[in-house]
C-alpha cells in the first residue's frame, strides 16, 4: 500500500512537473505577445491581439474534464496513448497554457511604462527590451503568477487521475469511491494538500525575495 | 556647433471625439554647449515634443535634424543608433529598480553590444562622476530621489552621447535636490560639452540653468527669447504668468479694482536695477507712481528686475516713459486684469 501511494505520489510530480514546464515555455510567449501587440501595446497589432485574446478565452472556458477528452487525439499523437501519466501530461498542458498566458500578461502589465521607456531611450530593440527589462522588472509577479498555475495544475491532475491519468487523483478515485478504502483515500488527499502547500510555501518565498528590490543577490 | 534643428514639428493624438494637437508646427534648434529650456504649464505640449526628438513618439509631419540627418525619414534600426547620441532623463526617473546602480549605468552600453568589463568599468566612472561610488551595489529602492536622479543622468551619458534631453528631471524632486541636479546638469554641460534640451514648468529651473528659452502653449512656441530678454519684457501673458512662480505675488485679489491710472511692467536690466530710478523720475514728472509688484531674478547672464507700477495724478507721464525708456528700462503696458489675472 505505501509503495502504491509512493508511486502514485511520483506519477503526479511528473504530470505536474513536465506540464508545469510546458505551459510556462509557451504561456509566457503568448504572455509576452499579448502585452506587446495590444493596442496600447510597444508593437500594436489589434488584429492579433483580438483573435489571440478570443482563442484564449475560449480555452479558458471549457472544463478541464470536457477539454481532456478533446484532447485525447492530441495526446494520442504526441505520446502514442490517451490515457496514462504520459498521456495526461497534453491535455494539462493544453489547459493551462492560456491561463499562464493570461496571467504572464497581467504581470508584465505591472511593468512601469516609464521604465520600458528608458531602455528604448537607452537604444534597446524590443526584443532586448522584453529580456533585459520587461521580464526582469516584472519577475516577482511572474513568479507569482508560476506559482498559482502550479496549484492549479495539481488540482487538475487529480481530475484526471479519474479518467485514467494515474496518479494522487487515481489513487484516490480506485480506493475510495470503488473499494471504499477511507485510509488511502484520506492519505492522497493528504498528500496533495501537502504538495500544494509547499509549492504556495516555495512560491511564496521566492516572490518575496525578488520583491525586496533590493537585497536581491539571484539577479542578473 | 549645431546640435539639433527641429522644423515645423506636428504630432496629433486622436481621441474619442477631436483630435488633440500636442505639437503643432514647432521649429527650434540647439547648439553644443547650450541648455535649451522649453517651459510650459502641463498640456502645453512639451513632454510630446521632447519625446518626438528621440522617436519614443512618432511626429505626424516636419523635421528632426541630428548629426546630419533628418531622423524623421529613418528606419528603425538608424534612430536606434541615434538614440544613443541622445541621453534621456526623465520626471520619475524610470530607473530599473531590478538592477543595481552599477547595472542601471551599465545598461546602455550593455544594450550596444559592449562587453561586460568595459561596460563595468565606464559605469563606474560615471558613478564615480555623480559622487555615489558607495551604493554602486545598492538597488534603486534604497536611494532618494536626488540620488536616483543622478544614477538616471549617469545612465544616460554612458555612451557619450552628444545631446541630453531632460523631461521635467527635477519636478519630482524636493528644493534641495533640485539644487543639487540642477548644478549637477550644468556641470555635464561642461565637462561634456553635451547640450540639453531642458522641459520644464518651473520658471526657476529655466532661470539658474537655461540660455535660451521657448515657452510653450496649446503646442505651439509662442515666445523664444534669452532668459534675460524673456524677465525684462515678457509679450505673452502665459510667459508672465509663468514668471510669476518665481516673483512676489501680486498684492491684488481678483476683483478688485483699487488701481487707478495706466499700468506697466517695467523690466530693470543689471545696469538700471539697482539705481533709484523710480524716485527720480517721479520728482523729475511730476508723477505719481504707485508701486504694485516687483522682485529682482538672479539669472545666469546676471541679475534683472521688474516693476509694476500705476501712474497716478499724472504729470507729465509721457515724458516719464521716455525717461524710463531711455534709461534702459523695457516697458509693457497692462491692463488692469492683466494685473490681476496674469501677474
Amino acid at each position: 500500500m505505501t509503495q502504491e501511494l509512493i508511486r502514485a505520489t511520483i506519477e503526479t510530480l511528473e504530470m505536474v512537473t513536465v506540464s508545469s514546464l510546458f505551459s510556462v515555455l509557451l504561456g509566457l510567449p503568448l504572455g509576452v505577445l499579448l502585452v506587446l501587440s495590444r493596442p496600447q501595446g510597444l508593437r500594436p497589432r489589434p488584429a492579433l491581439y483580438r483573435a489571440l485574446d478570443a482563442i484564449i478565452n475560449v480555452f479558458r472556458s471549457l472544463p478541464f474534464l470536457v477539454l481532456m477528452i478533446m484532447v485525447f487525439p492530441l495526446s494520442r499523437l504526441i505520446t502514442g496513448r490517451a490515457t496514462g501519466t504520459t498521456a495526461t501530461i497534453v491535455p494539462l498542458a493544453v489547459a493551462a497554457i492560456p491561463f499562464v498566458a493570461r496571467i504572464m500578461e497581467q504581470s508584465l502589465l505591472e511593468v512601469d511604462g516609464g521604465v520600458l521607456e528608458a531602455g528604448l531611450a537607452s537604444g534597446a530593440k524590443i526584443s532586448q527590451l522584453v529580456w533585459t527589462v520587461l521580464i526582469p522588472e516584472a519577475l516577482p509577479a511572474l513568479v507569482n503568477g508560476v506559482t498559482i498555475t502550479v496549484i492549479n495544475i495539481i488540482g487538475n491532475s487529480a481530475m484526471a487521475g479519474a479518467i485514467g491519468g494515474g496518479g494522487l487523483g487515481d489513487l484516490a478515485v480506485r480506493y475510495g469511491l470503488y473499494r471504499r478504502e477511507p485510509v488511502m483515500l484520506y492519505t492522497s488527499v493528504a498528500v496533495i494538500i501537502v504538495l500544494v502547500q509547499l509549492v504556495q510555501w516555495l512560491g511564496g518565498y521566492l516572490e518575496r525575495r525578488l520583491r525586496r528590490d533590493g537585497k536581491v543577490t539571484a539577479s542578473a | 556647433m549645431r546640435l539639433l534643428t527641429v522644423k515645423n514639428l506636428r504630432k496629433t493624438f486622436a481621441q474619442e471625439k477631436e483630435a488633440i494637437h500636442a505639437v503643432n508646427g514647432v521649429s527650434f534648434h540647439v547648439d553644443k554647449g547650450e541648455i535649451y529650456g522649453l517651459i510650459g504649464l502641463s498640456g502645453a505640449g512639451k513632454s510630446t515634443l521632447v519625446r518626438c526628438l528621440n522617436l519614443l513618439e512618432r511626429p505626424d509631419s516636419g523635421e528632426i535634424w541630428f548629426d546630419g540627418i533628418d531622423l524623421t525619414k529613418q528606419n528603425e534600426a538608424v534612430v536606434r543608433e541615434k538614440r544613443r547620441e541622445m541621453g534621456m532623463i526623465f520626471q520619475h526617473f524610470n530607473l530599473f529598480m531590478r538592477k543595481t546602480v552599477e547595472d542601471n549605468v551599465a545598461y546602455p552600453l550593455r544594450i550596444a553590444g559592449r562587453d561586460r568589463s568595459e561596460s563595468k568599468k565606464r559605469a563606474h566612472e560615471l558613478i564615480d562622476y555623480i559622487g555615489l561610488s558607495k551604493y554602486a551595489r545598492a538597488y534603486p529602492a534604497e536611494l532618494s530621489g536626488g540620488q536616483k536622479q543622478r544614477v538616471a543622468i549617469a545612465r544616460a551619458l554612458a555612451l557619450n552621447p552628444k545631446l541630453l534631453l531632460s523631461d521635467e528631471a527635477t519636478s519630482a524632486l524636493d528644493p534641495v535636490n533640485t539644487e543639487l541636479v540642477l548644478s549637477m546638469l550644468r556641470q555635464v554641460v561642461k565637462d561634456f560639452g553635451i547640450g540639453i534640451v531642458l522641459i520644464t514648468h518651473q520658471m526657476e529651473v529655466a532661470k539658474a540653468l537655461c540660455g535660451r528659452v521657448a515657452v510653450m502653449e496649446s503646442g505651439l512656441i509662442i515666445e523664444e527669447n534669452n532668459v534675460e530678454t524673456l524677465f525684462l519684457s515678457p509679450k505673452h501673458a502665459a510667459t508672465r504668468r509663468l514668471i510669476r512662480g518665481v516673483e512676489d505675488v501680486f498684492p491684488l485679489k481678483h476683483g478688485e479694482t483699487i488701481v487707478k491710472g495706466n499700468i506697466y511692467r517695467l523690466g530693470f536690466r543689471r545696469e538700471s536695477v539697482r539705481r533709484p530710478l523710480i524716485s527720480h523720475i517721479s520728482r523729475e514728472y511730476n508723477v505719481d507712481i504707485n508701486i504694485l509688484a516687483g522682485d529682482i531674478n538672479v539669472l545666469q547672464t546676471g541679475d534683472v528686475g521688474y516693476l509694476v507700477v500705476s501712474f497716478e495724478d499724472i504729470g507729465d507721464e509721457e515724458g516719464a516713459l521716455k525717461a524710463l525708456r531711455e534709461n534702459g528700462v523695457e516697458l509693457v503696458p497692462l491692463t488692469a486684469e492683466d494685473a490681476v489675472n496674469h501677474l
